[in-house]
């Protein structure tokens, strides 16, 4: 299968280039929530990935019947039930790290990105590349969640995937465990961190400066003495 | 500068300067050439045009003073730590340590009656633990300057020995390093160096430390740098047998002068009170925060005084002893004050202390999980400390306006 540009953008773009989560910040909250243990993580971008590419497909088929002024209410309702379908398949085949996932499963349907695309991409474009789109931007996410997750699992507790990797002192090894890492502010350093090194390879990501600092020396090396 | 004959110094670094300028070898290490050239000699570079303010004072002297400052409280920081480590080794019973320690240590001895045994042996904490802050520290600091492009700061030298004081004198090394990078580069740098940042960089290492790894910074068995001996703080035992235990442990006297067990420099409020004493007299640390952070304090703790509590024992820790235990002298004086993290307006500065104040005796009395409470208690500050700022000058202009309004002059 040959994909066109657009469809390949649409994949492709929210990986790095159109972040969801490092270049629009959104979905920060579950990003926070869900990373201290990649098994955890790994669930919740199946689970919204899913949902985004599934609503992206079914809002975008029915777009042109949607009354505007109602129109937030059909997404809603679109993408509730399929996070209801989510959150059933997560209890019937993964029911330990589905119960760890607790009310973030639920609360896929107030998902800023999920909303976000549904509103701003597939009620303008067809089903086919609405479902791309939506792929797309679950994978973007899903990248930052696996990347924080593998930190915060791997400092925080010594393990990946629940598997011992470095053995901790308290039980006679040699790693001490970072607790802040299982804390979810540390989600907060590691993804702004991402920022800056995406951000350092791509600086047309940078924001304009809200003010210019006045410069009141010349700190450039040569000056006389 | 002198005009005539210039030191050999002079002659050797101005010898040396071509190779930094522009076009010379080592242009990129330009930063590293300024920072030891400016150490040494006033900043060659002059304020072109009228100058409306003079000034001797720059940030280097202003952060080489505050360094100065901190000498009496490192001084008894040895002298305690060495202190309690032997007074812990009669009571275990033992007379000599293995390794590099005990190589230095066991020809002098472990009698905690003898000044210089407790002095040295307090030392052999103290240096690994600035040694490594600097080294570690003073290596980020010179990496972004270099990649930045801007001048390596004293601001350093103060956040570093700062930073030292606060730890407890049983921590491993490599935290040491880790948490003064962490402080270093994600408290300061990533806002842009020294003078952009809003929180206070040694803090922001040690809260790291503080809640990565919990079991080396707090507790009862970090505060001696004895293996298998410990000893809570007075704030520990407040918090858990109350104040009759602590004073049956210590006199108000000895926490004054500082021979309990707490972190490094935070014990002595004797050398505390020397130090911040010359910082407020040469006016660079600001009497308004610090009498804001002492106000703050005394009507919180005497409040609490004031209801009282069956349950809870910190309730009847009067504020006389507040001042005493913890790092209550140490953050009020030192941490509290510094320029960039604090707010910026005369008013603004008496608010930001009593906030400080307010929230120490606040954790301290009702969070049952942080016996200490003025290491939060300030960051939170740090961080309302624009917000503050933005009130006092809003209200100014308000009242202003008013006057107008009534025909007044502005």
């Amino acid at each position: 299968m040959k994909l066109s540009p657009e469809a390949k953008h649409n994949l492709l773009d929210p990986l790095i280039g159109n972040n969801p989560i490092t270049l629009q910040i959104l979905g920060i909250c579950s990003a926070l929530a869900v990373t201290t243990s990649l098994k955890t993580a790994l669930l919740m971008s199946m689970a919204l990935t899913l949902v985004t590419a599934f609503s992206g497909a079914s809002i975008s088929a029915i777009r042109n019947h949607i009354p505007g002024s109602i129109r937030i209410i059909v997404q809603m309702t679109i993408i509730a039930s399929l996070v209801i379908v989510v959150d059933q398949l997560l209890k019937a085949f993964a029911y330990d790290t589905a119960k760890q996932l607790s009310v973030f499963v639920g609360l896929i349907i107030t998902n800023c990105i999920v909303m976000g695309r549904a509103e701003a991409y597939a009620m303008k474009n067809p089903p086919g590349l609405s479902f791309l789109d939506g792929i797309g931007n679950g994978l973007g996410y899903s990248l930052i969640l696996i990347v924080v997750a593998f930190f915060r699992e791997l400092f925080g507790a010594g393990s990946l995937m629940g598997y011992q990797i470095l053995p901790l002192t308290t039980e006679g090894g040699w790693y001490q465990s970072n607790g802040m890492l299982l804390l979810p502010p540390s989600a907060f350093f590691i993804i702004g961190i991402m920022i800056w090194v995406i951000r350092t390879y791509q600086p047309e990501q940078n924001e304009a400066p809200d003010f210019v600092i006045h410069e009141s020396h010349s700190h450039s090396a040569g000056e006389s003495h | 500068m002198s005009s005539s004959s210039p030191s050999r110094l002079r002659r050797l670094l101005d010898g040396a300067e071509p190779h930094f300028t522009q076009g010379g070898k080592y242009e990129r290490f330009y930063v590293l050439f300024e920072m030891v050239d400016t150490l040494f000699y006033s900043p060659p570079n002059k304020t072109v045009g009228g100058p409306h303010v003079r000034d001797a004072l720059d940030l280097k002297r202003v952060m080489g003073m505050v360094w100065m400052c901190t000498f009496p409280i490192m001084f008894m920081a040895c002298f305690n730590t060495g202190l309690q480590a032997n007074e812990a080794m009669q009571t275990l019973g033992m007379t000599s340590i293995d390794g590099l320690r005990g190589f230095f240590l066991n020809g002098i001895g472990y009698d905690p009656s003898s000044f210089f045994a407790n002095f040295f042996h307090g030392m052999t904490y103290f240096i690994p633990i600035y040694m490594t802050t600097f080294i570690v520290g003073g290596i980020a600091e010179a990496a972004f300057s270099l990649i930045r492009g801007h001048e390596v700061n004293e601001g350093f030298f103060v956040t570093s020995i700062l930073y030292s004081l606060t730890l407890p004198p049983d921590i491993p090394l490599w935290m040491v390093g880790a948490g003064i990078i962490f402080g270093i580069v994600i408290g300061k740098e990533v806002f842009g160096g020294t003078g952009k940042n809003f929180l206070n960089p040694a803090l922001v290492g040690r809260a790291f430390l503080y809640f990565a790894y919990p079991a080396s910074m707090s507790g009862d068995a970090v505060w001696t740098a004895v293996d298998g001996y410990t000893g809570a703080t007075a704030l520990g035992i407040a918090a858990a047998d109350g104040m009759a235990a602590v004073q049956a442990q210590f006199t108000w006297w000895e926490a004054f002068i500082g021979t309990i067990p707490g972190s490094i420099g935070e014990t002595s409020t004797l050398a505390i009170f020397i130090g911040g004493g010359i910082l407020l007299a040469t006016k660079i640390a600001s009497w308004r925060i610090v009498l804001g952070v002492f106000f703050g304090m005394m009507a919180t703790a005497t409040l609490f005084n004031l209801i009282g509590s069956d349950t809870n024992p910190m309730f009847g820790m009067p504020w006389w002893w507040h001042l005493v235990v913890g790092g209550f002298a140490f953050g009020m004086l030192f941490m509290a004050t510094d320029p960039v993290s604090a707010s910026m307006t005369n008013t603004g500065r008496f608010y930001y202390g009593c906030l400080i104040g307010f929230m120490t005796v606040l954790i301290r009395v009702i969070n049952p999980a942080f016996p200490e409470g003025i290491m939060l208690a300030i960051l939170f500050s740090n961080i309302f400390a624009p917000m503050i700022d933005y009130v006092v000058v809003q209200a100014n202009i308000r009242r202003r306006t008013k006057r107008i309004e009534q025909g007044g002059q502005a």
